[in-house]
């Protein structure tokens, strides 16, 4: 075994009481990640952290060799990687799937850090242990030197507001402890150093593996004059956070009973003493802060980071995801921001695309309505595209259902980060960190108009709705709207139907058939029917509408009961049989991309509101039964 | 000590708050896993305080095995009349109707059958879409990577390799009808810091934590308790007395004591500070082999 750095276990048995709990100094916690490319020996640096501050206990260290013997990638050494990758595929692998947390404590300081994967198929696990960190270790194989992964790291580290950088150039002792190749590495890396602007960049020559300047300074670099990876740990001044307001997101609603009426939440920032004034940040609604209340006793003053509950001294309109903030210092409020985004999913964001946002406390929906541009992280030059893949990151425009109150993520992350979560997946597919609001929305405002919906539906005797019509190509969509239309029609009632096929020669020429175009072309359709159900009319609706989150936005674009789902159920099998317009041939042969059904999914609904099996009955039967749908319902009174 | 002076016990206290609220005010029915150790305390008296002055918003699930030390039981029964609070026990009756023990079944097989299968069945029938846990990361390799809010399949699977992000505190809740989230406040603490929590805090704990004279038997180099007559003794073994204590607590014939003097939380506190194994030694299921708790986990054992 290789011989191994020991220092000697602190020993406070004889100490003080205070001493009991181990806060001898001031330092406060330093929360720390690894990153860097794949192999660069991230696992094996907090291995050897952990083992050189005596953070292992004998049985842990029995594991340990009897786990290197059989996984290890060292030879007869220890293997320190096994002590962090503790899921049995990265042991097999010998590759870092998922972050993992460890804790380590040294007389001067708390550490935690977060061992994260290099892998770039794995970088949304990066990102989630960078999004708490105060500084990122930043590891480098002084054979391979700086990497397209190193660089993206590197970014989304300053991307995420980490101020404080190190260069781990690791695997020294690979090159003969040359120093050359350590300030070719370094310089290499302070080329880019403005794109990052980092406040502070550490660069150390190490080896994780022997434990050269880990936690002892190397015998073999003299020239090396800096500090060890420990000591810069120990001692690093984290600045105090600067002066900020304070900012309440309101968590939970408390009423054990009438008399009490209380609004948890842990302070985002600034304090709050009772008798100061505040409002709610989305309304504008003041109210004095009458108690600060914990199980504790009452405050007299709660600062940040403190869970607390407040009561206020009267009753005004405040729920979960309101935000509490002083009159005087109030957060933006609008319903349109421009954002970092780093996408996390397999999915491709698509603009247009409905998902929901969470920032603090709140959610709401939101869609990406303009993709300004990729981050590229080899040039840093900004790229035009139309949709990010996964790992992407972007700077994007996007639209809110409703207004939200926010920080720019720079001046407060707990106001300005949020997450994008995909509606019907639940994944959360983006971080995103807001930079400013668009002024956009604030100026135009909507119109108050006195002749409304209700009055001009009810000129026509009837309540307007829309009937989406969803199916694969060939289902027979278009055959039953038609039918259906001349029904309503006969029976004097005021129709239009919009035909996927009519749209794209006018409205929607401009669309293709990706993906993304496919969403665009959903939203402008949804969005005229609306405005013709806003003039009170029965609008028919015929697209294939392959994507349940866009027959889900086109839902939310009306009030309930507005939208009929109408699922034309033909199996594939069925509608290629029929192949009215030859179309599934030419998909077939591949002279046509992106078929529905073909290459390119269906989504159908789970719950339609009407449901018509074309296997079952003829087009007519399927038109009365929409027909009798309608009648049932008081969408054709009288 | 006040916790005004430890900043850092402070920052885990409400970091573990606002998960819980975060927890009561996204899901409809979640339930708060009671297993009487004393991270279970620490959870407990953090919810005391989340929800103050309102009652925690759910109830305790207690998963009884039927052998657990008869201290635990009697200081459980004891903390929810104190606390006023709503306990549901449940035991897997076909385990119980068939006798399964950790002696005749090996202990693998009881913890699937009387821990993981009750677990999943008291799951299921109470309904419950978020379940609390006192896991802590630094228990254990696969624990250090799962995260605070953590999804469960519909058959309460974990998928290690395919987790949610989670970035900053932004807690994704969503899920669908039948997935349950596991949530653990503790991630973030130590068993240090579990410790001077409950010395700052003067938390009540099971007794068996302190050291006193008990009747133990050496076997495989671990002092076991006979806690009662069911205790099968192998030939030759007669319990003696010793000062011992445990450092964490479960179903008694599986659960290592370990020599100590420890009377007091101070006591404890520094021994904390000397100790050369660490809490899981005790435990004899984790021992099995490396990668077991992983196991475990992805079958649905909390």
């Amino acid at each position: 075994m290789t011989e191994l750095f020991n220092p000697s276990r602190p020993v406070l048995a004889e100490q003080p009481a205070a001493a009991l709990f181990g806060e001898l100094e001031d330092k406060g916690i330093l929360r720390f990640l690894t990153c860097g490319s794949v192999d660069d020996g991230k696992s094996t640096l907090i291995g050897r952290l952990l083992y050189d501050t005596k953070r292992l206990f004998e049985d842990q260290l029995a594991t340990l060799e009897k786990d290197s013997r059989r996984f290890g990638t060292v030879g007869d050494d220890i293997d320190l990687a096994l002590l962090v990758d503790g899921l049995e595929a990265e042991r097999e692998q010998g590759i870092t799937i998922d972050v993992a947390y460890r804790f380590f404590a040294t007389e001067k300081r708390k550490f935690i850090v977060a061992d994260t994967p290099g892998h770039e198929q794995y970088t949304r696990n990066m990102a989630t242990g960078a999004s708490t960190a105060d500084l990122a270790v930043l590891l480098i194989d002084a054979r391979k030197g700086i990497l397209t992964q190193t660089r993206r790291h590197a970014t989304i580290a300053a991307l995420l507001g980490i101020r404080h950088v190190v260069l781990a150039i690791n695997k020294i002792d690979l090159v003969g402890y040359d120093e050359e190749t350590y300030a070719r590495i370094v310089a290499q890396f302070d080329a880019d150093a403005d794109h990052y602007g980092f406040a502070t960049r550490v660069a150390i020559p190490l080896s994780a593996r022997f434990g050269d300047n880990v936690t002892a300074p190397s015998p073999s670099m003299a020239w090396y004059r800096g500090p060890t990876l420990l000591q810069h740990l120990e001692t690093l001044e984290l600045a105090p956070a600067a002066e900020r307001p304070f900012r309440f997101p309101v968590q939970w609603v408390n009423r054990p009973d009438l008399t009490f009426r209380g609004y948890a939440g842990t302070i985002a920032s600034g304090a709050v003493r009772p008798g100061d004034d505040v409002v709610v940040a989305r309304t504008g609604q003041p109210a004095r802060v009458e108690r600060i209340v914990t199980h504790d006793g009452d405050l007299a003053v709660a600062g940040a980071d403190l869970a607390v509950t407040l009561t206020l001294d009267r009753e005004i309109d405040v729920s979960r995801g309101d935000v509490l903030v002083p009159a005087d210092a109030r957060p933006e409020v609008s319903d349109q921001v421009a954002a970092h985004l780093i996408w996390m999913a397999e999915a491709p964001m698509l603009p247009g695309r409905p998902y929901l946002m969470k920032i603090g406390t709140r959610v709401v929906g939101a869609a990406v309505t303009e993709l300004k541009h990729l981050v590229e992280v080899e040039t840093f030059k900004p790229l035009a595209a139309k949709t990010l893949g996964l790992n992407d990151i972007g700077f994007a425009n996007l639209s809110l259902a409703e207004p939200i109150a926010f920080d720019p993520y720079e001046a407060n992350r707990a106001t300005g980060a949020f997450i994008l979560i995909d509606r019907f997946t639940n994944q959360t597919v983006a971080a995103g960190m807001i930079r400013f609001g668009l002024r956009r929305a604030t100026n135009i405002h909507r119109q108050a108009l006195d002749i409304d919906k209700q009055a001009r539906a009810g000129a026509k005797g009837q309540r307007p709705g829309i009937l989406w019509f969803t199916g694969l190509s060939g289902a027979g969509k278009s055959t039953i709207a038609n039918l259906v239309e001349k029904r309503l029609h006969l029976m004097g009632r005021h129709t239009y139907l919009l035909d996927g096929d009519n749209v794209r020669h006018g409205l929607n020429r401009d669309l293709g058939f990706t993906d993304a175009d496919r969403v665009e072309n959903i939203r402008r359709v949804a969005e005229t029917a609306k405005l013709f159900v806003d003039a009170g009319l029965i609008v028919l609706v015929s697209f294939i509408s392959p994507f349940r989150s866009e027959r889900q936005m086109a839902r939310d674009l009306v009030e309930a009961g507005e939208f009929i789902e109408i699922f034309v159920d033909t199996p594939l099998a069925v509608a290629e049989e029929r192949d009215v317009k030859g179309l599934y041939k030419k998909a077939r042969e591949g002279q046509i991309k992106n078929f529905t059904g073909i290459d390119s999914p269906y989504e159908a609904p789970v719950t339609p509101d009407i449901h018509l099996d074309t296997t079952a009955h003829d087009s007519e039967a399927l038109a009365d039964q929409i027909v009798d749908y309608l009648t049932g319902n008081g969408y054709l009174p009288g | 000590m006040s916790l005004s002076a430890l900043p850092h016990l402070r920052r885990l206290e409400a970091e573990a708050i606002f998960i819980m609220r975060e927890v009561v005010a996204s899901f409809d029915n979640p339930v708060m896993l009671y297993s009487i150790g004393k991270d279970s305390s620490v959870m407990l008296h953090l919810a005391m305080k989340a929800f103050y002055p309102a009652r925690p918003p759910f109830a305790l699930l207690h998963v009884d095995t039927t052998w657990k030390f008869r201290e635990m039981i009697a200081f459980r029964d004891q903390t929810v009349r104190r606390l006023g609070l709503d306990l549901r026990v449940h035991t897997n009756p076909e385990g119980r109707a068939a006798g399964i023990n950790p002696f005749d079944h090996g202990s693998s097989n009881y913890t699937q059958v009387m821990k993981t299968e009750a677990l999943k069945q008291a799951l299921d029938a109470g309904g419950y879409d978020a379940a609390f846990g006192g896991a802590r990361r630094d228990e254990e390799k696969s624990r250090a990577k799962e995260r605070i809010f953590s999804f469960r399949s519909a058959n309460h699977g974990w998928d290690p390799k395919n987790q949610r992000p989670e970035l900053w505190s932004l807690y994704n809740t969503r899920i669908k009808p039948g997935e349950s989230i596991r949530v653990f406040p503790l991630s973030n603490w130590t068993e240090l810091d579990i410790w001077q929590y409950i010395l700052a805090e003067n938390i009540p704990i099971v007794p068996l934590y302190f050291s006193a004279e008990r009747p133990v038997v050496q076997r495989n180099g671990q002092w076991i308790m006979a806690d009662d007559a069911r205790m099968r003794l192998l030939p030759g073994e007669v319990p003696q007395p010793r000062r011992v204590r445990f450092r964490t607590l479960g179903c008694y014939p599986l659960t290592a004591a370990v020599e100590s003097d420890a009377e007091t939380l101070e006591d404890i506190v520094r021994e904390m500070f000397l100790a050369t194994t660490s809490e899981r030694q005790g435990r004899l299921i984790d021992h099995d082999e490396s990668g077991s708790m992983e196991k475990k986990k992805r079958e649905g054992y909390f």
